[in-house]
């Protein structure tokens, strides 16, 4: 009896604070708001990928250059997540990269890109939150060393990467352009990976998406205009690349398949052609012209090509478009930084399965099979090969991958 | 101790590509769908890729993708005169294992059998008069022409490479003017011939024979399929049979259905799950479940609303005598149905060895070649020939894999220098030209549990006594000149006949399609499942596979295979989930 009334008081005060939130949680809000969690790809970094962790949970380890970071549970837990936040306490984290406590948050958390949302898109993703299942949910500390540790640290590095922006539309260009580039700069965050970063973190304005090296991936250049990392790449190929996961020029693996199983598979048509029309804008320099390999390491490399590779992506470098990469003119392959050519051929990798596109698709590991010399010569070979023009790599830099593999 | 599990819908006994197919359509239906696989997961980037995926030691010789002999095999005998004995290494056939089955390491040579197939005894019967006695020649049931769409679908499914010969009643050029009516074109052009099918056609051509390119479950473009499922154009690397395919170029459940099926939340796979026993109501009327073993020697009862066997063909049969579903087949006295018409396979073949021209065999696929159906089937006039059925006869260049192929003309020693000399001098100058010959059935060949041999549960063996009939004896005779015409006619130095020779012998390879044991047809008296592939006596008990052959055709079975698995599952759906029962009445 005395329990029944207990609960039957519980049942009353959550009515209350039902009726109270009933206006936010209207089906619209809370659908833009589960529209912009999705283009955020909010879940990605807020789930324990690794052990099957209840989405938006958190505690993945973000492996970063300074430490691992684990994210935070952003569920409406009210010990471990985020259900004692207030609208402001969330706008003031995605605005200015502060927490309900007050502590700077470390900008893994990417609200150098969220500052410039409006506060009702903030407020429409606070909403759907709310209606998330509360999961208890500990996160383990961070791994960072003690300097860092230091939250107040931050507040120095934010000073000299971090600015409160808004989004300031250019009235000289389409509305889908600009649709484009506040998608980009915003929500789907891309410069997190995309654009270089200085040795603080912080991303360099010359570098904008020109490409960048996270967690011994290179994410490559995704400027579209002319000498872009994108330039051969149509508006629809680059559609077909975040909605289907399937190409012409390649298919999202590892990292970016995350995000494009996760994410941008489930974005709108006008969504995706508005980044693609903003990046296809953005031009580049030329690129510096690289020395020529010698003629040794061209027979090295081309025989171990035609042995190994020529199978799949085809004896002229064509690939099988949609399936298998062609890697003439594939931004992977004669990206600067080579560590994700290096990667992909010492561990394997898979194209994400999509709704489009259910097949794995997969590119098997060659870390049994070569050696670093191996590696380094045909990887050299096909970085200059056909139209491809960019230098080559030594079996050090297969050997320094190598290593980072096994240890991870 | 026995765990009992959840309930599910319906348990799949194996899981290869009837498996597959099954749990395609009976979870589009909205079924809870579980599959038990005996042997482990497999897929292409982790367990074939190109990396080792032609590793011909490793999966040739040591076979690599096959059941186990020490796991489950089987006991073998020409006649009843005889003991059987295990076999324990396998040879003339290779049963699959693990998921996929048989599907990952087959040649993709897919054929539709002929609509007189489907009725061999009425339509031969009605044209050539009453069959001999022991002959145990039955129709299946369903005909070509039920079959059709789902004949057409499987094809989509795989994205076959061919040249169709009659789509909609039009006889098209340069495809099999023999074949049933299709309703559509194949969805993929043929493959790219090579010299020995191009001096084949031409021969065959001469000889006023009719011939085509084979249907080709390799890839000639890329393709996707009605699945969303990708496929790559093949490589012609030549290791197809007896290997899986790490470029994505052969049809297999894993390139083509299994992906999609892990995607949904009503299907469900257990690997490592070998299914002892089908268990059944007190009463016996219905089949309540499975018990099966996983890796660690735990056993479990899986309840499930449906039962159906998708294993191939032997373990089929021998889990319905291991059950006592049905009544075992026994040859004296001709009564019983379990394990009756077990037919197999009649090949001869003639080599042909050239001076100068060079055939490079490496260059080849699984079903990479010219196919003629001339005499295939009741194609031709059998009137005073003494046999029915035929079969095609085809220039494949499937594979020059080292181990396995060493051609040498007439005359020379099998071993030492001269063997050796002989070897190289024709390794890249050579081709073969075959007959795949139809099994009709006969009283005395057949499967049963053995008598003597038990398998690690102490459950006995699977028994089989095969040997050729006269029936087969009398068909390569009448065909193998005509290979040997053709053979001639393609301009080589010589050529070496392979004569079909003697009893049955197990263990040189011959192919794997095993037939009969569970087959389908029209009465009780005379088969174990009727024209939707139900038990007679057990309706919610359904048997997939090649097993459902009352006798086998000139041809690979798997479309044939696949074909019936989507008519019956479509039955399953469409009436049984209806209606819960016998779908015909005895």
């Amino acid at each position: 009896m005395r329990n029944s009334v207990i609960l039957a008081a519980l049942a009353a005060a959550g009515l209350v604070a039902g009726t109270a939130q009933a206006q936010e949680l209207a089906y619209s809000q809370v659908e833009r708001g589960r529209y912009l969690v999705t283009a955020g790809n909010c879940a990605a970094c807020h789930t324990d990928m690794e052990n099957d962790g209840t989405p938006f949970a958190g505690g993945r380890g973000l492996d970063t250059p300074f430490g691992v970071i684990y994210s935070r549970n952003l569920t409406p837990d009210e010990e471990t997540g985020i259900g004692l936040w207030s609208r402001d306490d969330f706008y003031r984290a995605m605005n200015e990269g502060v927490n309900r406590e007050g502590q700077q948050l470390y900008p893994a958390f990417p609200y150098t890109y969220f500052t410039i949302m409006p506060r009702e898109d903030v407020d429409a993703v606070y909403d759907y939150l709310r209606t998330l299942e509360p999961v208890r949910a500990e996160i383990p500390e961070n791994e960072l060393p003690l300097p860092l540790r230091f939250r107040p640290a931050v507040a120095g590095w934010k000073m000299l990467f971090f600015e409160d922006r808004e989004f300031v539309p250019d009235p000289a260009q389409s509305d889908a352009w600009n649709r484009g580039r506040y998608l980009v700069d915003g929500p789907t965050h891309c410069g997190a990976c995309h654009t270089g970063k200085n040795l603080l973190g912080g991303d360099r304005e010359a570098e904008y998406l020109r490409g960048g090296t996270l967690e011994n991936w290179f994410a490559p250049n995704i400027r579209g205009g002319e000498n872009g990392g994108l330039a051969q790449w149509e508006i629809g190929d680059i559609v077909e690349f975040l909605r289907d996961g399937r190409a012409r020029h390649t298919a999202p693996m590892q990292r970016m398949g995350e995000v494009v199983g996760l994410s941008t598979q489930h974005m709108t048509q006008e969504d995706l052609e508005a980044i693609a029309i903003y990046l296809k804008s953005l031009n580049d320099e030329p690129p510096q012209a690289a020395d020529p390999i010698t003629e040794d390491r061209v027979a090295a490399g081309r025989s171990i090509f035609f042995d190994e590779c020529a199978a799949c992506h085809a004896a002229d470098g064509s690939g099988v478009p949609y399936i298998f990469a062609p890697l003439d003119g594939s931004n992977k392959l004669t990206a600067e930084d080579p560590s994700t050519v290096i990667r992909i051929i010492l561990e394997g990798a898979q194209a994400v399965p999509t709704e489009a596109a259910l097949g794995p698709l997969a590119m098997p590991a060659f870390d049994w099979k070569l050696s670093d010399e191996q590696i380094a010569d045909v990887v050299s070979y096909l970085r200059q090969a056909w139209s491809n023009n960019a230098i080559a790599v030594s079996a050090s830099d297969v050997a320094d991958m190598r290593s980072y593999l096994e240890e991870h | 101790m026995v765990t009992r599990l959840p309930d599910v819908d319906v348990v799949l006994v194996g899981f290869g590509w009837t498996g597959a197919i099954m749990a395609q359509k009976l979870t589009d239906a909205g079924m809870e769908v579980l599959a038990l696989e005996r042997g482990p997961w497999r897929d292409t980037p982790t367990h074939f890729p190109t990396t080792f995926a032609q590793d011909e030691l490793r999966y040739y010789w040591r076979h690599g993708m096959f059941q186990e002999a020490s796991q489950e095999t089987l006991t073998f005998r020409n006649n009843r005169s005889q003991m059987a004995l295990p076999m324990r290494r396998w040879g003339s056939f290779l049963p699959g294992n693990g998921v996929g089955g048989s599907g990952v390491h087959w040649n993709g040579q897919t054929f539709r059998f002929l609509p007189s197939d489907f009725v061999a005894r009425s339509h031969n019967e009605e044209r050539y008069g009453p069959l001999p006695e022991d002959m145990t020649v039955q129709d299946y049931g369903v005909t070509y022409e039920e079959l059709e769409p789902h004949f057409d679908y499987f094809e989509k499914i795989c994205g076959i490479s061919g040249e169709a010969g009659n789509v909609n009643g039009e006889i098209i050029a340069g495809g099999n003017p023999f074949e049933g009516q299709r309703s559509d074109h194949y969805p993929c052009p043929p493959l790219q011939m090579t010299f020995s099918q191009d001096r084949f056609a031409a021969s065959a051509r001469n000889l006023g024979l009719h011939p085509f390119p084979g249907p080709a479950a390799n890839l000639s473009q890329a393709y996707t399929n009605p699945l969303g499922m990708q496929l790559a154009p093949c490589t012609y690397c030549g290791f197809c049979e007896k290997f899986g395919c790490g470029n994505y170029s052969k049809s297999s459940p894993q390139t083509t259905i299994i992906p999609a099926l892990m995607r949904r939340n009503n299907f469900a796979l257990r690997t490592n799950a070998e299914v002892l026993s089908i268990e059944r109501t007190p009463d016996g009327a219905m089949a309540t479940g499975v018990t099966y073993v996983d890796a660690q020697g735990e056993l479990y009862f899986q309840p499930a609303g449906m039962v159906i066997l998708c294993a191939y063909q032997l373990q089929n049969t021998r889990l319905m005598l291991l059950s006592g579903i049905g009544a075992p087949y026994d040859p004296q006295t001709g009564q019983g149905v379990v394990g009756k018409n077990y037919c197999y396979q009649v090949m001869s073949s003639v080599d042909v060895f050239f001076e100068e021209e060079y055939t490079n065999e490496f260059v080849g696929a699984g079903a990479l070649g010219m196919v003629v159906d001339d005499y295939n089937g009741d194609n031709f006039d059998h009137s005073g020939l003494g046999f029915i059925g035929g079969g095609y006869i085809a220039c494949w260049t499937t594979n020059a894999r080292p181990i396995e192929t060493h051609p040498v003309p007439e005359g020379v020693p099998t071993w030492g220098s001269a063997w050796k000399k002989s070897v190289r001098e024709n390794f890249l100058k050579s081709t073969s030209v075959g007959l795949h010959g139809a099994s009709m059935a006969h009283r005395s060949n057949y499967v049963d549990l053995d008598p003597t041999y038990k398998d690690r549960w102490g459950r006995p063996l699977l028994r089989m006594t095969y040997d050729f009939t006269l029936n087969d004896r009398r068909l390569t005779a009448h065909i193998t000149p005509v290979v040997k015409d053709i053979a001639r006619g393609m301009g080589g130095r010589e050529i070496k006949v392979n004569n079909r020779r003697g009893s049955y012998d197990s263990m040189p390879y011959q192919t794997t399609h095993n037939t009969g044991g569970t087959i389908m047809g029209t009465s009780p008296a005379d088969s174990v499942v009727n024209r939707y592939c139900q038990s007679w006596d057990v309706p919610n008990l359904f048997v997939t596979g090649a097993g459902l052959f009352p006798q086998n055709a000139g041809y690979n079975p798997t479309d044939t295979v696949a074909a019936l698995a989507y008519w019956s599952a479509d039955a399953i759906v469409n009436q049984y989930l209806r209606a819960e029962g016998p779908l015909v009445q005895p």
